[in-house]
């Protein structure tokens, strides 16, 4: 298989999407990919906007790291390809 | 839908009781958005297989010489995305499921459809039968492009069209029903679009 094309956008589209969810802006967090085992920043994974969901993949292995789909009552979030998401907090 | 997952496609209401009747909350276009959850790949039709795995292990393999060699219809059919548009009137061409699952022993229940590149989608057995469902490799008279799919994509348009993934790669047959790519991240486990089962539990 080669590639085709490959229309992405970076991590931070999901800047809006994600506050709806979060307190804090989570595109400064850093994702560990529960593939690969790289680390980066949520603002630079490859963010897929055109499906029926924003799919986020690990931009070394293309593992989906997190799938956030929108309904009019409820939003889902899997991070099942994410181990873990190291988020910047003030100092207490 | 809210502010995150924008349709991004806009087109005339379909009119009820009018010329055209839509599925709830559908909106006809004229052109073929492509929607991809990943990049698309070019699958080569040299090393292309479609695989199905029944409940007990058994596998049935085609090569794509063995799929071309197979009868095809041309059916056609009305697409309904999830993402609110229709498009009315597509034509393709492909080998229904009816013929490859002739030869295939089976009391599953349900099914899970593979793609290259990873994408799954699963939907009960019982709807890729009965002329319900194709393995498409033309539209409109020409080979399928990758960005739609090609060399070949599921295709059940009476389901929304997420179900008909493209680049199929292969079926597994299963006796537990088990939520696909998007069926496990809030999308309905059916997806009829008549019904408007667009969330889980619409």
């Amino acid at each position: 298989m080669e590639l085709f094309s490959d229309d992405f956008t970076d991590g931070n589209a999901l800047a809006g999407p994600l506050r709806e969810i979060f307190a804090v802006d989570m595109t400064t967090a850093t994702g560990r990919c529960a593939g690969c085992g790289d680390e980066g920043p949520v603002a630079g994974m490859k963010v897929y906007a055109h499906a029926p969901g924003l799919v986020a993949r690990c931009p070394s292995c293309q593992q989906v790291l997190m799938r956030l789909v929108r309904g009019p009552s409820s939003a889902w979030l899997d991070l099942r390809g994410t181990m873990s998401l190291r988020i910047p907090m003030p100092a207490e | 839908m809210g502010g995150i997952v924008s349709p991004g496609f806009r087109g005339r209401r379909g009119v009820e009781g009018g010329e055209v009747r839509l599925p709830p909350g559908q909106y006809l276009t004229e052109d073929f958005p492509v929607l991809t959850a990943g990049p698309t790949l070019r699958v080569p039709t040299d090393t292309w297989e479609f695989v199905i795995v029944t409940e007990t292990g058994e596998k049935h393999r085609w090569d794509w010489q063995q799929l071309m060699a197979l009868p095809s219809e041309r059916p056609t059919v009305d697409l309904h995305c999830v993402t609110k548009w229709s498009k009315l009137h597509t034509s393709w061409q492909g080998v229904s499921l009816d013929v490859l699952l002739e030869g295939v022993d089976t009391a599953a229940d349900y099914a899970m459809v593979h793609s290259y590149g990873g994408y799954t989608t699963n939907l009960p057995y019982e709807d890729l039968l009965h002329g319900q469902a194709w393995i498409a490799y033309k539209f409109d008279g020409e080979d399928l492009t990758p960005e739609h799919g090609g060399p070949a994509r599921l295709l059940v348009p009476h389901l929304y069209l997420w179900k008909s993934a493209k680049w199929v790669r292969g079926i597994t047959l299963t006796d537990e029903d088990t939520p696909g790519f998007w069926e496990s991240a809030g999308y309905h486990d059916y997806g009829d679009p008549w019904r408007e089962q667009r969330y889980q539990g619409d």
